[in-house]
């Protein structure tokens, strides 16, 4: 079943049962083979799990990529103090839209996978952090939770192997920020969401200063079929440095935007052209952001030849990020979405660090302006010097995300800035 | 060598060229600044924690592939480290130009003006013209209660006022309230710092004039202002401060960092006492002689006729004395007493009922004691009497009829009645009093503000003050004017200066041997003998 739209390059692993109700009850999610994963790691035991998930070679889905097995093994020896599993749900970044639609329909297989890698972590609790604005998917997700402690999956001595493991649901109020992973762990305590200064890092001091390690919805939903099938299976998709499928959230100006499970590899153009149905209303392809809002931009010759796994789009300039490629045409007025793009993060920045709290602003007030009309060729050389100035030097990296498509878009789009600057021409306008 | 005798594990880094040891995880910023080289920072503060955020204090650490924030770093063996590089130059450049986009650059009408941060890192290395183009955000200003006063556009969002309060006065009354640049310091509703007992430490700690005091706004430039190292004479606790004088008058009371004793910080309770130093109505002149007889004098004149009267004297001596003045000042008036087989002096002085601590700091408290020099005065021999308010006590002493000598209580409670059946009454002060109407002698001394000399906490700690503005009139310190007289009677030169009279306590009390008054220093010793402190102090 395919949901809203489907094709048939898509390998569909973690996305089967997107649009079929019935895969969000136990019983569906059973049907399809639902918590055998979760009895293979009973079995295993937890070094077990974490050997496993290194060998499909995983790679964390939620931004930088991170092999899942590794940043598990970082966590220490059972000591004193507990340990904890944290999903991140905050899902913000403009151009996302997979995480909702993986916990909207098989919120099971999300559990499932909170069940393993607590396991694995040697955990006792799991906190789910959602993006304050899941209605839907939280009422989904709650229900499937109240199944599966009635069921016996989770809580206290789970299939009575004597474990214990408890997953809480915490709601965000609705801050990019919170999705950082230390701004979330913050923001569960109850503090304002504040990104840490790292070291120390999470495994060794996280939330509530306890060794903890955070995972992206979509790496932990993968989980359960990397036990059910074994880590080997994983890697018949994808390339040797970037095993698997992934779920690319295609948005703009595509005939059929939406997600697509896809082996990792798979090239840039044949998804834009083939898989999405190509460009809408016959126009040209001018730009794509290919991980979410924070990745610079591509121009054209840049997608041309790019795969899409970690190292194909670093190597076209860019990066995968959380593969959500926004899909630009000609009618784009890029000056216009740049300047979208970095009140986003002007809007989100928490604000402690000084270049990205009032760099994120002066670059908009900038790009404003030359929107305006009033900007001046000088402002391009300031533009790129301030974007310098916010990257590396912050305590996150969401102040380096909103240099990039700046700098990125003023190398590869000059042209367009410099005739609305010089004779005000602008891209859309009739 | 640690101080407990321990040898601390030690690393060699190089700063700027210079090789450095330091202890093991001790920071680069530390490292740097123990070598006099200043790393500007603002949200770094050493008596709270650093949250590396305000990224001014990166610094080029070699082999690392970013600049690190040196406030938080640890130094590491052999790591070589560029304060001045041009990368860290650069992106300081860059930062300080971030924090003048919306400042609104009204240093002439700022009280930090000469004292900020802001001025100081931007005229040292910033951009010599900003680059921006774009109207100004503005916030206002805003009443945080107490005596503090937000100018929110001045504000360099280091956090360090948010902070103080969660960390050393652990009542967080201050917040960051909204996010990125529209961020903003501010209260919780009408709950301001009106409730808090330390909140005056936030304004010193701004390092911008974002937070300034009500009580100082528009007194004073900070140019204008001499600065004294002190001692806060408001309670036993003793917290090292500065006198900010200008025109001989005290302007303010600042904090000056002592770990054995206030860290960096002192009580709003004693901050805000110290009009009384600039009062006016002061005794210029020995005045001698009593009712219609009294003579203003000089002091050769008044002193010989003093000796003359003492020497005359037939009855027993009884001394008031007061736990503000200094250990010099009582350890002179104690030999003196000796000298004339007077019995131990009496003081009172004021207690409250209870004790304030600063939480992140507990050994800083305001003590009960809301005096100085309570131990010294004790130590000494003398004995408190009276209320808790610093009343009554002095039924003997006011109708005593031998020889009555009084240094430094002002006498309020007491009338013209008091000491009128003495023999010869002797009243040191620095006010007129009405209970000084009967005295034979008034003689005009100091206040500590005016002289050099000790005070000795409620722990036993000896500390150094200095003098800050000028005496009025011919106004003299005590232990000068006794010692006067004490050498006369001993037939010999007198002392001149403080340090002979502190020479003299040990003499007096055990407790005091060992010290010596030049070895003090800025930050004080402890007497040599364990205390035995009655009561709370
Ligand atoms: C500003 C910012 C926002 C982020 N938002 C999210 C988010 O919404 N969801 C997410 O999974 N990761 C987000 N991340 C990445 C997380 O910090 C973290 O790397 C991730 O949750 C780790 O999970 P993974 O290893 O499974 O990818 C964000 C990072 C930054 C810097
Ligand atoms: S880079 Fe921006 S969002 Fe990240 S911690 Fe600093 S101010 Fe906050
Ligand atoms: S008010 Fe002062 S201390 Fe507080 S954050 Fe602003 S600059 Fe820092
Ligand atoms: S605690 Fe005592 S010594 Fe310290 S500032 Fe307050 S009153 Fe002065």
């Amino acid at each position: 079943m395919g949901y809203p739209y489907s094709h048939e390059k898509e390998v569909r692993l973690i996305s089967r049962g997107f649009g079929d109700p019935a895969a969000r009850t136990l019983d569906g999610w059973k049907a399809m083979g639902g918590y055998e994963g979760l009895e293979k790691a009973l079995e295993v035991g937890p070094s077990g799990v974490i050997d496993e998930v290194k060998a499909s070679g995983l790679r964390g889905r939620g931004g930088a990529g991170f092999p899942a097995g590794v940043k598990w093994s970082f966590m220490p020896e059972k000591g004193e103090r507990p340990h904890y599993l944290l999903c991140n749900a905050d899902e913000s970044e403009p151009g996302t839209f997979k995480d909702r639609e993986l916990i909207r329909w098989l919120p099971h297989q999300l559990i499932e996978g909170c069940l393993i890698g607590s396991y694995a972590i040697g955990a006792e609790h799991c906190y789910i952090y959602l993006r304050g604005e899941f209605f839907e998917t939280t009422q989904v997700l709650a229900r499937a939770l109240e199944e599966a402690y009635a069921a016996g999956y989770v809580g206290e001595n789970i299939l009575g192997s004597g474990v214990t493991i408890d997953i809480t649901l915490h709601v965000g109020a609705g801050a990019y920020i919170c999705g950082e992973e230390t701004g979330l762990m913050n923001s569960l305590e109850g503090r304002r969401g504040l990104p840490r200064v790292k070291p120390p890092f999470p495994a060794a001091a996280g939330f509530f200063k306890s060794p903890t390690t955070i995972n992206n919805v979509e790496t932990l939903s993968v989980v359960p079929h990397l036990l059910t099938n074994g880590g080997e299976w994983y890697r018949q998709w994808g390339t040797e440095k970037s095993p698997g499928t992934k779920l690319f959230c295609v948005s703009g100006h595509v005939r059929k935007p939406g997600n697509y499970e896809l082996p990792l590899g798979f090239p840039m153009m044949e998804l834009i052209e083939d898989v999405c149905g190509g460009i809408r209303d016959g126009n040209e392809l001018k730009a794509v952001i290919p991980g979410g809002a924070s990745v610079p931009i591509m121009n054209v010759s840049d997608c041309l030849e790019c795969s899409l796994d970690y190292e194909g789009v670093a190597k076209a300039g860019s990066m995968l990020g959380c593969a959500s490629v926004i899909v630009m045409d000609e009618t784009t007025d890029i000056v216009k979405q740049v300047r979208r793009l970095v009140q986003f993060f002007s809007h989100e920045s928490c604000g402690q660090c000084t270049p990205c709290r009032e760099g994120t602003t002066w670059l908009t007030r900038i790009l404003s302006r030359i929107e305006d009309g009033r900007g001046t060729e000088q402002d391009l050389d300031t533009l790129l010097d301030l974007g310098e100035q916010m990257t590396g030097t912050t305590i996150c990296v969401l102040s380096d995300s909103a240099a990039a498509p700046v700098a990125s878009s003023i190398q590869k789009f000059r042209d367009e800035y410099l005739a609305l600057i010089r004779r005000g021409e602008r891209v859309g306008a009739a | 060598m640690a101080e407990n005798g321990q040898t601390q594990e030690t690393v060699t880094v190089t700063i700027d060229g210079r090789e450095v040891e330091v202890p093991k995880g001790a920071t680069i910023l530390e490292a740097a600044e123990g070598i006099g080289t200043r790393v500007p920072h603002y949200c770094y503060h050493p008596g709270l924690s650093a949250p590396a955020q305000c990224r001014l204090c990166l610094v080029e650490v070699e082999g690392a592939p970013k600049l690190q924030p040196s406030c938080v770093t640890p130094v590491r063996d052999g790591q070589v480290v560029h304060t001045e590089s041009e990368k860290a130059l650069q992106m300081r450049q860059g930062v300080l130009e971030f924090y003048l986009l919306n400042h609104p650059l009204d240093c002439p009408i700022c009280d930090q003006s000469g004292e900020c941060k802001l001025q100081d890192y931007v005229f040292a290395e910033g951009r010599k013209h900003g680059r921006s183009r774009e109207p100004k955000r503005v916030f206002g200003r805003d009443d945080f209660g107490g005596d503090v006063l937000f100018y929110g556009d001045r504000c360099v969002m280091c956090t360090r006022c948010v902070r103080f309060m969660d960390e050393m006065e652990q009542e967080p009354l201050l917040t960051v309230v909204e996010r990125g640049s529209r961020s903003v310091i501010d209260t919780f509703f009408d709950r301001g710092l009106a409730d808090a007992s330390f909140a005056g430490n936030v304004v010193d700690i701004c390092p911008v004039g974002a937070l300034v005091s009500k009580d100082f706004l528009h007194k004073a430039r900070a140019w204008d202002l001499d600065h004294t190292p002190s001692i806060c004479p408001n309670c036993s606790q003793g917290c090292n401060i500065e006198l900010h004088t200008r025109d001989d008058l005290v302007q303010r009371l600042k904090p000056r960092e002592n770990q054995d004793v206030n860290a960096h910080w002192i009580c709003d309770y004693g901050r805000h006492r110290y009009e009384w130093m600039n009062r006016g109505d002061r005794i210029e002149a020995p005045l001698v002689g009593r009712g219609g007889g009294r003579r203003a004098t000089g002091w050769q004149d008044a002193l010989e006729v003093l000796l003359a009267g003492l020497e005359g004297a037939a009855g027993p001596v009884r001394v008031v004395a007061s736990a503000s003045a200094s250990n010099e000042d009582l350890g002179t008036l104690a030999a003196l007493t000796h000298a004339l087989n007077g019995e131990g002096a009496v003081f009172r002085s004021p207690r409250a009922a209870d004790e304030v601590a600063l939480p992140g700091f507990p050994k800083l408290k305001r003590r009960r004691d809301l005096v100085p020099n309570r131990t010294g005065a004790e130590l000494l021999g003398m004995e408190r009497v009276g209320e808790d308010d610093g009343s009554g006590g002095l039924t003997e002493a006011r109708d005593h009829e031998g020889v009555l000598i009084v240094l430094g209580d002002e006498l309020p409670d007491q009338d013209g009645e008091f000491g009128a059946r003495a023999e010869l009454y002797v009243h040191l002060g620095s006010y007129p009093s009405a209970a000084a109407q009967a005295a034979d002698f008034v003689l005009p001394i100091t206040t500590f503000a005016e002289q050099e000399g000790t005070f000795t906490n409620f722990e036993g700690r000896v500390q150094r003050f200095w003098p800050g503005v000028r005496a009025p009139g011919a106004a003299r310190p005590a232990w000068l004017v006794l010692g006067a007289l004490l050498a006369r009677l001993e037939g010999r030169a007198p002392e001149t200066r403080p340090a002979e009279a502190f020479g003299r306590l040990g003499s007096l009390a055990a407790e005091f041997q060992g010290l010596a008054y030049e070895t003090l220093g800025t930050r004080g010793a402890l007497v040599n003998e364990p205390l035995r402190i009655a009561g709370d102090r």
